[in-house]
């Protein structure tokens, strides 16, 4: 099964290593990987996603948490999350299929952020879900390229009783 | 005040309690060595620094102090690799200080550059670059604190060379905090209440006791449970002292070359308490059939341990030696104690049945070739255990863990992780100079010796009065085994029977060599050996090329299925 995992680690060089080291040293996969500052800049937030059975899991959460950079773990899995991801799909554009990817690009209140006589560049933004259906329906117009950032994740605030 | 930062470094190492290195001069680290020219530190030259790095865990292994380490960048620094890579596998307190280039060149492929920190990332417990002489101070303070707390481990600091000629006027922390890094030395009370309940209500209990319990220093607390209860117990070759070899509760090491009675226990507890010991495949055998009746209760310090080879039905985390001691507590009373005595009878007396059915044994023919095991037991009289042996990997490994009888803790060092050929002979030099008044033996396979062969140079120079066994075969002995049992007998460049003349070799580096080729022989050669006091002493047995190690549970095999002499 595939987990979110949201890794609190201080802000130190060879950081990333660590843990793609041991990703890789223990034979756990890895299906992205994003990695920025948090609020606080001595510390940064990882947000893997990585697939395994429960043992797998297990043992890739107390693995990371033995590492000594490591300050927290979090399985969003089970949690109540939002999740997001952004893509940039380079899709061959010509005169007669413009029309119809716009209103693609409209409907997925997507983005088009760069023209050229023979593509069009579109920024989505949104679940896993979202961007494969848009990435499908524009598939037959000939994509050239995607580049997605990775997921992130963040807790959703508990509703108010 | 301001100081250079090779002696702002000395001072941190001293602030720690350290006395002795192990160390090996060049150019990145001259820094140091002009300092240590006249520090009170006894510095311990070696030969090669992969030697540095075994004796300083031996020294840890022996002592229970953190072994230290100093090199130059570059290929001194790779050399250790395998020494920590050691360490790290059995759970071993160290600090591997090596030199790096200026900070300026890093990433220049500078001469004598190499990426230590990121080659050791994964065999070393945390490892460091030092980037400044300001945080010196702190990160070897951490360094010592990491290795030496939780799980223990090696831990590797790497410090540039203009960070030791820099002079600055820093202050040395007297308390460091790590956020992300706590140890739990506390057992949870529920869980330690429902080990309980669950041992009470077992009629086959089995103790199976690992390196942990050694680490954590708790054999006085271990022996105390099961001797309370009178439960029947194993130790994994780690665990070996953890509790006395000759108590008539102790059934031998369990696993691969485990003794039949221990691993027939094993395989027929309805408890199993695993204490410090990591369920590894060379302990479990087949993994689905390994335990298949027992339930299992595990304690750990670490919990990434735990659950990860064997599913554990009650986790403990936590220090081996406080678990115990709540454990020893939440026994019930004499009545309670007396019916669990009485339920434990026929579990006592199958056991007792396996033992006698078949006993770790050997033939030795009077007139025939020495047996290895012979001379393993001879070592034993002539000692009565009083000793602290180390060993080389092979045959002569599974030989004195099975036939001499260890009887406290930290007398029995071997690699036992990442079983390294070359640890044993080492090893024995950084016990021998932890305890200098004690009898070292060095058991050895004259392969594994040969590849540190150069330390009896350090042993002579320090005068260190170790007695090296070699249980001189010829051959590259368990992996001859191996072809003999599951390769028809080809004996694939496992024949080394070109080797130097021990005896001339010792005598050469200034040790005194004795030989022995007959049985007569090998007691008078272990009398003289023993009667030496300044120098070491190097004994060559030349034993019987084709005696197998017995029992044996081949790969892949459940426990009950060993292959017996
Ligand atoms: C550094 C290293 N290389 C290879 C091995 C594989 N290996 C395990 S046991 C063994 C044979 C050891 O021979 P020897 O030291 O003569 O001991 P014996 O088994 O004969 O007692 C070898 C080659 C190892 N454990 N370590």
């Amino acid at each position: 099964m595939r987990h979110t995992i949201s890794i609190l680690v201080s802000n130190e060089f060879g950081v990333l290593s660590r843990i793609s080291g041991l990703f890789s040293g223990r034979g756990f996969n890895i299906e992205s990987l994003s990695v920025a500052e948090t609020l606080d800049a001595k510390i940064s937030r990882m947000t893997i996603v990585t697939r395994g059975d429960d043992k797998v899991i297990e043992q890739i959460n107390k693995q990371l948490n033995k590492l000594i950079n490591v300050i927290k773990v979090t399985d969003f899995t089970d949690e109540e999350h939002i999740e997001r991801e952004l893509a940039l799909i380079k899709v061959t554009s010509n005169p007669e299929s413009r029309a119809e990817i716009l209103s693609i690009v409209d409907i997925f209140r997507a983005k088009v952020v760069d023209v050229s006589p023979r593509s069009y560049t579109v920024e989505i933004t949104g679940d896993e879900e979202k961007i494969n259906a848009m990435t499908e329906l524009l598939r037959p117009f000939g994509i050239k390229e995607i580049v997605k950032t990775g997921r992130i994740a963040m807790a959703r605030s508990p509703k108010q009783k | 005040m301001k100081k250079i930062g090779a002696q702002i470094f000395i001072d941190c190492l001293l602030k720690e309690g350290v006395d002795t290195i192990f160390g090996f001069p060049g150019g990145a680290v001259l820094p140091i060595y002009d300092v240590l020219y006249d520090a009170p530190l006894n510095h311990i030259l070696v030969r090669h620094e992969q030697g540095a790095v075994h004796m300083a865990d031996g020294y840890a292994r022996a002592s229970g102090k953190p072994g230290v380490v100093v090199v130059t960048s570059g290929p001194g620094a790779t050399n250790t690799v395998t020494g920590i890579a050691t360490a790290y596998m059995d759970s071993i307190p160290m600090v591997v200080f090596t030199g790096q280039v200026p900070t300026a060149l890093i990433g220049n492929d500078a001469f004598q550059e190499a990426d230590i920190v990121g080659i050791t990332r994964p065999c070393t417990k945390h490892n460091y670059l030092v980037k400044s002489l300001e945080e010196l101070p702190r990160i070897v303070k951490e360094a010592f604190y990491i290795a030496t707390t939780g799980r223990p481990g090696p831990v590797l600091v790497d410090i540039p060379k203009d960070v030791l000629m820099a002079f600055a006027d820093v202050k040395h922390p007297e308390k460091i905090t790590l956020e992300s890094y706590q140890p739990n030395y506390k057992g949870h009370p529920g869980q330690i209440k429902k080990a309980i309940d669950m041992i009470m209500a077992s009629k086959r209990p089995v103790v199976y006791a690992g390196g942990g319990v050694i680490l954590s220093n708790a054999s006085d607390e271990l022996q105390t449970f099961i001797t309370k209860l009178g439960i029947p117990t194993t130790t994994t070759l780690m665990g070996l002292g953890a509790f006395p070899g000759t108590h008539p509760l102790f059934m031998g090491m369990l696993g691969m070359h485990g003794t039949y009675c221990a691993n027939m226990a094993v395989t027929n507890t309805d408890c199993l308490i695993a204490i410090g010991a990591r369920f590894d495949d060379r302990v479990t055998g087949k993994i689905d059939e390994f335990a298949p009746f027992a339930g299992i209760i595990h304690v750990d310090i670490d919990p990434t341990s735990i659950s990860k080879n064997v599913k554990v039905d009650i986790p403990i985390v936590g220090d081996v030696k406080n678990v115990l001691k709540e454990l020893i507590k939440g026994i019930p009373g004499p009545k309670g104690v007396k019916e669990f005595k009485k339920n434990l009878e026929e579990w006592h007396a199958q056991v007792t049945g396996w033992e006698n059915t078949h006993k770790l044994s050997y033939k030795q023919d009077p007139k025939g070739k020495i047996k290895p095991q012979y001379v393993i037991e001879k070592l034993y009289e002539a000692t009565k255990g009083d000793a602290i042996v180390t060993t080389e990997v092979g045959q002569n490994q599974m030989w004195a863990a099975q036939f001499f009888k260890y009887d406290k803790a930290r007398t029995f060092l071997t690699s036992g992780g990442l079983g390294t050929m070359g640890f044993g002979f080492p090893a024995a030099i950084g016990a021998q100079i932890a305890f200098p008044n004690k009898t070292v033996i060095g058991i050895a396979g004259d392969g594994s010796l040969q590849m540190n062969i150069q330390e009896l140079a350090t042993a002579v120079q320090y005068k260190l009065p170790i007695k090296i066994a070699i249980l001189n075969n010829m051959v590259l002995g368990m992996v001859r085994q191996w072809q003999e049992f599951f390769y028809d007998k080809r004996y694939s460049h496992t024949c080394i029977s070109v080797a130097p003349d021990f005896v001339k070799l010792a005598e050469a580096y200034g040790a005194v060599g004795l030989r022995a080729k007959t049985i007569e022989e090998v007691e008078k050669v272990i009398k003289e050996a023993m009667s030496i006091k300044d120098r070491p002493v190097l004994m060559d047995f030349k034993v019987d090329q084709f005696e197998d190690v017995y029992p044996m549970v081949p790969t892949g095999q459940p426990l009950n299925k060993m292959l017996l002499v």
